[in-house]
Order: C-alpha cells, then structure tokens, then sequence
C-alpha cells in the first residue's frame, strides 16, 4: 500500500536519505532500524510532510502522497505519531481525542454548539481511550499525566484519525520496563488491523512485533527482510546489531 | 471554562456597577462617569475582540489599531458624505453604518491577514504592525476626511427609540453591545471551532499532523476580531461625535495588547477589567499630572509582573491547572 521509490534529501552536504526505497503491505507492521543519524526521522517527516525530499516518490495506494499537504495527507491515511510527545498539555486526555475526532468528522467551522458536551465527539474519544487503556484518566489534564500515559494519549490521537498506515516514531522513548512492555502489547493488539511503519531503537520491541524489518544507515537501506533473516545478515550485524 | 465562585461574584458585582452607574453619576453630579463608563464598555468590546487571537489562538497582533480606526473612520465617513448631499441621509442610520463599520474592516481583515498569516512569532507582530500604520498615514493624508485633524460628525448614528442626544441612552447601548459580543464569545470559545483555535495556540504542529488545515481557521479568527474591532470603533466615534487618526496609531494598538494582558490572555472576561483599569488609570492619573504616563508605566509593569495570569486570574485565585475541561 506504501511505495518510496529512490527519495532523496539533503541538508547541505549531508545525505540524509540516498535513493531510498520501501514497500509495505497492507495490515503489515514494518520495523525501520539504524544507528542514530541514519535518517530515519528524515524519512518519518518526509512522509508526514513536513520535509520536503529532492527526489523520488511517495505513493499510498496509488495516490502521489507528495502533491499533498501534511493535514491532507493525514486525510488520506496516513498519520503520524512523535518522538518527543506532542499533545495538548493544557487540555484533558479526553479533550485530546475528542479535538482528533471532531477534525476527522469534517470542518470545524461550527461557532455555537458547545463541543465538550457533543457525544458525537466525546463517545468515539472515550472508546478510543480505553483501546489505549486510558479510559479512567479521561478528565486529567495532559499536563498532570505521566510520561508513560502521554505516550498512550499520542497513539490514542493518532489512531483517532483512523489511519491505514501509522508511523510510530519511537513510541517506546522514555518508557520504563512495564510500560514498555503494556505498549508493545498494545501495539501488537492493533497488528493486522492496520499498517505500520514502526521506528524504535529498542530491539526487543522491533523482534517481538515486526513482520518485516528494514535496516537504515547513512540513508540507505543496507538490508531489508523477514526478522530472522535480519538477524542472521552479516552485513546488519557488522553495522549495527553487533556480534551475538 | 469554569469560573471559580470568587470570579462570578466579581462579574455580577461588575455587572450590578455597570447598569447602575447612570443612577451613581446622577447622585454623585459626575455626568463625566457616563462617558467613562461607555468608554470602558467600548475598549472592552475591542479587547475582547484582540483576546480570540492573542489570548486563545496565540497570535499577538500588533496592528489592531487598524481596524478599530477603520471602524470608526467608516461611520465619520458616511456622516460626512450624508452631511454634504452626496450620499443619502440613510447612510447615517446605524443599522446600515454600525453593520458597515463591522464589513469593512471584516474584508480588509481577510485580504491582510492572507499575507500577514503567511508568517509567524515577530515577523507576524511586524508585519501586522507595518499594515495598520500604512492605514495611520493613508488617513493623515487624506485631507477630503480631515487629515491629521480627524473628522468629526455632526450628531450620532440614528437608532430607534433613542434619542441620540441622550448620553445614558447611548452607555445602554455600548453595555448591550459588550454583553453580545462577551456572551457570543463564551459561546464561541467552547465551540468545534474555539476548540480548534485552542489545540492551535497549543500545538500548531500537532493539529497538522491530525490532519487540521489550520491556515483557515486563523485566518477566520484574524477576521472575527477584526470585525468585533470595527464595531467598537463606530462606538468610539458615536461616542465623542469624532474621529481621531490617533484610533490608528500603533499606540493604540499597544494599548489594546496591554489591556489583554493586564486583564489575563484567554481569559474571556479579562478584557473587561483591563479596558477598566486602563481607562480608569489614563482619567485619574490625567487630572492629577500632566505626565500622567510616568507614573502609568510602573503600575503596569508592576501590575503584569505581580498578576501573572492579567487581573482576571488574579481574581480567581487558582492556579492555572487545577480545573480540568476545556479551559
């Protein structure tokens, strides 16, 4: 459903991504791992829309993702999720999703109905909160919940877009041992129903969840496979995964 | 958008003084207080207009002069014309001049923040700053509308059933006009679309990437504010039968950011109590010293410094935070 064919982007002198290439299908929960500086947040914003890349093609089943501006492209099924957690502190979880919802049903153009008592919002948002397992921290503010709960939030507004394919960016950062662990079942829950594009330093995470990996460095993909196969390449060993 | 019990009482106790204040002038034999009194209802209007896109969407425009001046500038225009035969008398009407007051400046708005909007952080302070002073030097210019002198105009917009003589009449008037646009901008604010400008002044990028086209929806704002400006401008010039190019200085538009935040950025009702301690402060302080603004300045500074969330959180006395909901 996602096509890259040979994208480019530099910064000055710097390649961060050299003829790029990547498919994934539909329902398919692909790894992207490198040490860091290979470029894989380049990638993620250059998919989202936000970087703008040089050359090549973006494709999502069919669609030239490249002519569409980041909130279009969010329309058209492909959403993503941030490293450094990007929610609205001041608003409750609830209030969150309810704002993703209430953009995903249309224009916001409406200047009287008061949209925290409108359940066409706040029921789908409250569903979605208890998918993350957020449901009884619905009425916190985002600044008053933990760090592992914020992660939760940002998959929560995410998945409330409805995406065909969402790209996780690092969604393991600065979780502790049990919280990891709750978001990769979490995220293994959600496997099939969608596709992913799942960036994260954390080989665990990427070997439990993964139906294919593809190896980053220097903004190419020096290796791309099923899991097993990644872990027996010399070549991914030697640059990245280390001896066993 | 709950207001702690502390804070309604301070509204109603607000409120009770506002419709009252005819009855305290004819007391007290201060008929100047009815002035000050439409004067505060009218900046309020303009302040509140400024805080939907400083306060809640978090784009601090320095160019807000403008369209209070346009405002103003349109209904001395239209009396004028009236005035000399070459429009007819009509024009001076205000359910035709006040709703001209409001679509002019709207449109303008439209058009200049396209381009203002383009932009971001001091770029967009100077750029909205750059435009309303364009407007300050086109009217100083323009000698067929009084040049630097202003424009006056002969008697007030006609309204029904109020002479427009009657001085109280007229505070009614302005009072009527503050508790609409108050009353329409709590609405507002707990709207889809106030929700939206919220997520925007929070996290622009964040509302990107969930697949909000937020250019529009600033845009809109700019014009909404824009419009609530003009309309306290032709309440200005009703106001002192006069329009002065000073509505458009770029010291207008300070003040206007000033009274925001004095009063508490995004906090609806904190408009209000900025305009009023503004106006206040700039009438007492002037009868008392010619040099007024020494002593203007450190209040102001102190005010801000002390009073971190405007006049307006001082009152509540919580922290911000501490409620939940939309805020």
């Amino acid at each position: 459903m996602l096509d890259i064919s040979g994208l480019c982007k530099r910064f000055g002198g710097l390649v961060a991504t050299d003829a790029f290439n990547l498919a994934i299908a539909p329902g398919e929960l692909h790894a992207l791992i490198g040490p860091n500086g290979a470029g894989k947040t380049t990638l993620i914003g250059q998919l989202a829309g936000e970087l703008h890349p040089d050359a090549g093609t973006i494709h999502l089943d069919g669609a030239d993702l490249l002519a569409l501006s980041p909130p279009a492209r969010v329309k058209a099924g492909l959403t993503r999720s941030f490293q450094i957690t990007q929610v609205l502190m001041q608003s409750t979880a609830l209030d969150n999703v309810a704002l993703v919802e209430q953009i995903r049903q249309g224009h916001s153009f409406r200047f009287w109905r008061q949209a925290a008592s409108d359940r066409r919002l706040t029921d789908p948002a409250m569903a979605m909160l208890d998918r993350v397992g957020l449901a009884p921290r619905a009425h916190i503010t985002a600044e008053n919940l933990s760090h592992g709960e914020r992660r939760q939030l940002e998959l929560a507004m995410a998945l409330a877009t409805r995406p065909r394919l969402l790209l996780l960016d690092e969604p393991m950062a600065g979780l502790g041992a049990s919280e990891a662990a709750a978001m990769t079942a979490l995220l293994a829950g959600l496997k099939g129903q969608l596709a992913m594009l799942l960036v994260e330093h954390d080989m665990d995470t990427v070997f439990a969840l993964a139906d294919r990996i593809t190896v980053m460095q220097n903004g190419r993909a020096i290796a791309s496979g099923l899991p097993d196969a990644i872990r027996a390449d010399p070549v991914v060993r030697d640059a990245y995964l280390g001896a066993p | 958008m709950a207001e702690t019990p502390r804070q309604i009482a301070v509204l109603a106790l607000a409120a009770a003084l506002f419709v009252a204040l005819p009855a305290i002038a004819a007391a007290t034999a201060r008929p100047d207080l009815i002035t000050l009194g439409s004067q505060i209802a009218i900046m309020a209007i303009a302040v509140a207009g400024l805080d939907l896109l400083m306060g809640r969407t978090g784009l601090p425009s320095f160019g807000h002069a403008a369209w209070l001046g346009l405002g103003g500038y349109t209904v001395a225009i239209l009396a004028t014309h009236a005035a000399q035969g070459s429009l007819p008398p009509w024009v001076t009407q205000a359910w035709f001049a006040w709703p001209a007051a409001i679509v002019i400046p709207a449109v303008l708005a439209l058009a200049i923040g396209a381009l203002c909007l383009r932009t971001t952080g001091i770029s967009f302070i100077m750029i909205t700053l750059a435009f309303a002073q364009m407007f300050f030097f086109l009217f100083i210019a323009l000698k067929a509308y009084g040049g630097d002198d202003g424009l006056s105009m002969r008697r007030r917009n006609a309204l029904p059933f109020i002479a427009p003589r009657d001085d109280v009449a007229f505070f009614y008037v302005c009072l009527a006009a503050l508790a609409l646009v108050l009353f329409g901008l709590r609405r507002l604010a707990a709207s889809r679309f106030g929700t939206v400008l919220d997520g925007i002044r929070q996290n622009e990028r964040r509302m990107a990437a969930i697949g909000l086209a937020t250019f529009r929806y600033k845009l809109a704002a700019f014009v909404l504010s824009a419009a609530i400006a003009g309309l306290a401008g032709a309440l200005h010039v009703n106001l002192f039968r006069f329009a002065s190019p000073d509505l458009l200085h770029w010291t207008m538009s300070g003040e206007l950011m000033v009274m925001v935040v004095l009063g508490g950025l995004g906090s609806l009702w904190g408009p209000v109590f900025g305009a009023a301690a503004m106006v206040l402060l700039h009438a007492f302080l002037a009868q008392w010293t010619e040099h007024w603004q020494i002593v203007l300045g450190p209040i102001l500074i102190a005010a801000v410094l002390l009073a971190r969330r405007g006049l307006w959180g001082a009152v509540g006395g919580r922290r911000r935070g501490a409620s939940g909901g939309r805020a």
